[in-house]
């Protein structure tokens, strides 16, 4: 294990730590407007200053994280399954299958998924609290975004189907699922893997996108996303660095998230 | 001999001119000290071109035509009307009629016309051309926003040239507030080539470049002169840039390369206040605000309890009392705000209820009035009567951070008198599609950008019958008897040719609207501006167009027409 990817995984963890300790660390919670200080500078009541609505930032940036941290990998396991189903299996029928498969990842592809995603919002029930809000985006997101990853795995499963172990496997007598769950899908984990690691910084940002529309975690709740929308317009940082923290926080946690995959997982 | 007679001649001679000299210091300095002002304002009237920037691309150059804002500032600047009403004062001021008189029973019009005017390509100005216009106005099948405040009623308009300079227009209904409304008509040439090219405004188009600017051009037929005699405008040109990003039109302004901003947002003026306060102008409130409602159509798609909820106006007047509006107007509007009494803003001078005072923010009245309902209290969450517990949704545009945060405070509000509210932000097409087609929504935040002052304007709002009519629109007939009691205040406003007749009309109709609460107003937003150093005689006000509705007089400094 190199250096570099040793300290993502330090940077990772103590990210996630930090998260999960929010409510520790930030009694107050994320909601709470301090009315009679909106965009407060840093002190020692609010170590990141307060939001345009008087909300302690710090609190916000603890809860954001941890929303974003823990619903990006599961929509990117939502991602990466739908594409190992869709995918892995088209590539290890092939004929017929892989190019029905392919063309329907093309089509997927090019869909303007930001315009499918506030489509799809938007015919969602307004009523529901914005937990479920969060929840029902990252699904979203996760169901919206397989395409990509699917295309890689039917390449991979179709070199795989032509492989000597498979066809010697096929020799011996084993087919169908049991020969693409013994065989080829343990095969395809580096694959799988990467595919899983690459997409947890494009929920991300996906969100945070949505976010910057407003479309992204409804109010109250924190997201990185919406975090990152108090940067905009801002001309000019230097009068308050303190600002930058969602943004600096979002790029460390990407660079390591990318730093995380090993070599056999970049090769794939 | 010489040198005697040089020495002596040039004692003389120097005397003399160390004389002269002596008298001429003073006399030179003090013509400098009076010249240097004249100077000054000479080289400021000596032209120059004004630059700012049009939020969105004119929609059409046909002044009678217009409907958007680009095409409503161009038509501003270039069309010249009978009547004006000034932006400070908001009285109506003569400009292309000398005198005008209204029929007794606000039928009919007549106006005496200025001789000598013509328009920009040369074409005399007639009262050929008003009539002209007015026919065009009334075009049925132009469809025109302009004509649509002057239909009262079935018919046609007659129009009757009495000479050339003497018109008079007679309409099949009365018409409330008949002379004001030709504020917004602009004179087209009936004779000329050039069609709507040919303007009796201060300025011309002169190029037009689709997405990216229009150039205009001073009209030199322009009639008006100034005190001293010179005809205006005094600017030779106006560039506007089409530019919809207004962090590009900020960062265009800072570098000196725009000189008004017309509408800014809070953010950008307290960004700016910071770095060049003498550049920002807060005229105080505009008629523009902001305001919340909740969904009473009969058949949308909402649970009926709740239903029964948003059609109890001691609900909706419990909701008014536990919002905060001086926290929006301090918090989300950074004090650039006012809290908002009603439809009319106090900015409205001659419209405004005066009786009527904002909301006091009381969760303990809200909560006894909402006891009086059935509501009550348990665990910190409100129920009804029916132990339904109190929860909706609130629905606004995405992306507009003001409406945002104020759902926001709301929220937190009412979470204090045990509600709980949901916040949807959507794409403004899916907003406009539930609150107005589908009905299925329960409660929306949304601004209201008003530019007329004449409640006339906002009769498609407050009748019943309207398509505008948020809460409850196209009713058949008025569902609730302060409907009804509406309908008719609005229509005989909309009738009586007395003004003060109508102002207690809507007096009434904006006291039924504070009882009722069909539309809970939270803030008005203040007039915001800016205005670089470079210009001189703008005079930012609340009325559209806020920052140039003087721009025949506007002047440039000569160190800004040298920049560019």
């Amino acid at each position: 294990m190199n250096a570099a990817r040793k300290v993502a995984i330090a940077v990772v963890v103590i990210v996630c730590a930090l998260s999960l300790a929010a409510n520790r660390l930030a009694p107050d919670g994320y909601a709470k407007q301090f009315r009679e200080a909106p965009s407060a500078p840093p002190s020692r009541a609010h170590l990141l200053g307060t939001d345009e609505l008087g909300r302690d930032r710090f609190a916000r940036v603890l809860y954001g994280t941890r929303i974003s941290l823990l619903l990006a990998p599961a929509a990117a396991l939502v991602s990466t399954a739908l594409a190992a189903l869709i995918g892995g299996l088209a590539g290890y029928l092939g004929g017929i299958w892989l190019k029905l498969a392919r063309a329907f990842t093309d089509l997927f592809l090019s869909l303007p998924w930001l315009f499918l995603l506030i489509t799809v919002r938007a015919l969602l029930p307004l009523n529901v609290s914005p937990l479920v809000s969060v929840l029902i985006t990252f699904f979203i997101l996760g169901v919206l975004g397989w395409a990509a990853s699917a295309r890689v795995l039917s390449t991979s499963a179709d070199a795989l189907r032509n492989s000597d172990f498979v066809l010697q496997a096929r020799s011996s007598g084993l087919d169908g699922p049991r020969l693409f769950l013994i065989h080829v899908l343990p095969n395809l984990k580096p694959v799988l893997y990467a595919q899983f690691w690459i997409s947890i910084p494009v929920f991300i940002l996906s969100e945070a996108n949505l976010g910057i529309l407003g479309l992204g975690v409804a109010e109250p709740l924190p997201s990185w996303g919406s975090l990152l929308r108090e940067l905009e317009g801002l001309i000019s940082f230097r009068e308050e660095p303190w600002r930058l923290v969602p943004l600096l926080l979002l790029i460390v946690v990407m660079t390591s998230f990318q730093l995380l995959l090993s070599d056999k997982e970049v090769t794939a | 001999m010489i040198g005697r007679q040089a020495k002596s001649f040039l004692r003389v001679n120097l005397k003399k001119f160390s004389f002269q000299r002596l008298c001429r210091i003073p006399a030179f300095l003090l013509l400098l000290v009076c010249t240097l002002p004249l100077s000054a304002i000479a080289l400021a009237q000596n032209g120059g071109e004004l630059r700012f920037c049009l939020r969105s691309e004119p929609k059409t150059f046909d002044p009678v035509l217009v409907d958007d804002d680009a095409a409503l500032g161009i038509r501003y600047l270039t069309g010249g009307v009978l009547v004006r009403v000034n932006r400070h004062t908001q009285e109506l001021e003569p400009e292309l009629a000398e005198s005008w008189k209204v029929s007794s029973d606000s039928k009919q019009i007549s106006f005496q016309l200025r001789h000598d005017v013509r328009f920009s390509d040369g074409t005399p100005f007639s009262a050929e051309d008003v009539a002209f216009t007015m026919q065009r106005v009334m075009d049925p099948a132009l469809h025109s926003s302009t004509g649509d405040a002057f239909r009262s009623g079935p018919g046609s308009i007659t129009t009757k040239i009495i000479a050339q300079d003497r018109i008079s227009i007679a309409f099949p209904a009365p018409v409330a507030g008949l002379d004001r409304l030709f504020d917004q008509v602009a004179i087209m040439s009936a004779h000329s080539p050039k069609k709507e090219g040919a303007v009796l405004g201060p300025f011309m188009v002169v190029e037009y470049k689709a997405g990216s600017s229009v150039r205009l051009e001073r009209n030199p037929y322009y009639w008006k002169k100034d005190s001293q005699g010179r005809r205006l405008p005094y600017l030779d040109a106006i560039h506007l840039d089409i530019q919809p990003n207004r962090d590009v039109e900020m960062l265009r302004f800072r570098r000196g390369e725009l000189d008004l901003i017309n509408a800014l947002d809070t953010d950008y003026y307290d960004r700016l206040a910071q770095t060049s306060p003498q550049f920002v102008h807060d005229a105080g409130p505009s008629l523009d605000s902001d305001f919340m409602w909740f969904n009473q159509v009969a058949n949308a798609p909402i649970p009926e309890y709740k239903r029964a909820w948003f059609r109890s106006a001691n609900f909706r007047r419990a909701i008014s009392e536990a919002i905060n509006r001086d926290d929006i107007a301090r918090i989300v509007f950074n004090g650039h705000a006012q809290p908002a009494v009603g439809p009319i803003s106090p900015a409205n001078k001659f419209w405004f209820n005066s009786n009527l005072k904002p909301e006091p923010h009381n969760p303990q009245a809200a909560l006894d009035r909402l006891k009086a309902d059935g509501f009550h209290l348990q665990n910190g969450v409100l129920l009804d009567r029916n132990n339904n517990p109190v929860e909706f949704s609130i629905v606004t545009t995405a992306g507009t951070k003001s409406r945002e945060r104020t759902g926001v405070l709301i929220q937190e509000d009412l979470s204090k008198i045990g509600i709980k509210v949901n916040l949807v932000t959507l794409d403004f097409p899916s907003l406009l599609e539930r609150i107005s087609q589908k009905f299925n929504y329960e409660g929306a935040i949304l601004g209201f950008r008003n530019v007329d002052l004449d409640p006339n304007g906002q009769m498609n709002v407050w009748l019943s019958s309207a398509e505008d009519h948020a809460w409850n629109p196209k009713q058949k007939s008025p569902e609730t008897a302060w409907e009804a009691e509406m309908d008719k205040l609005m229509q005989t406003q909309a009738s009586a040719p007395d003004p003060k007749k109508r102002k207690q009309s809507f007096d009434r109709v904006q006291e039924i609207i504070y009882e009722q609460v069909p539309i809970i107003y939270l803030v008005n937003h203040d007039a915001l501006s800016a205005v670089s150093g470079s210009v001189a005689g703008a005079s930012p006000g609340v009325l559209f167009p806020q920052t140039y509705w003087n721009a025949e007089r506007i002047t440039l400094s000569g160190t800004a027409t040298a920049r560019r």
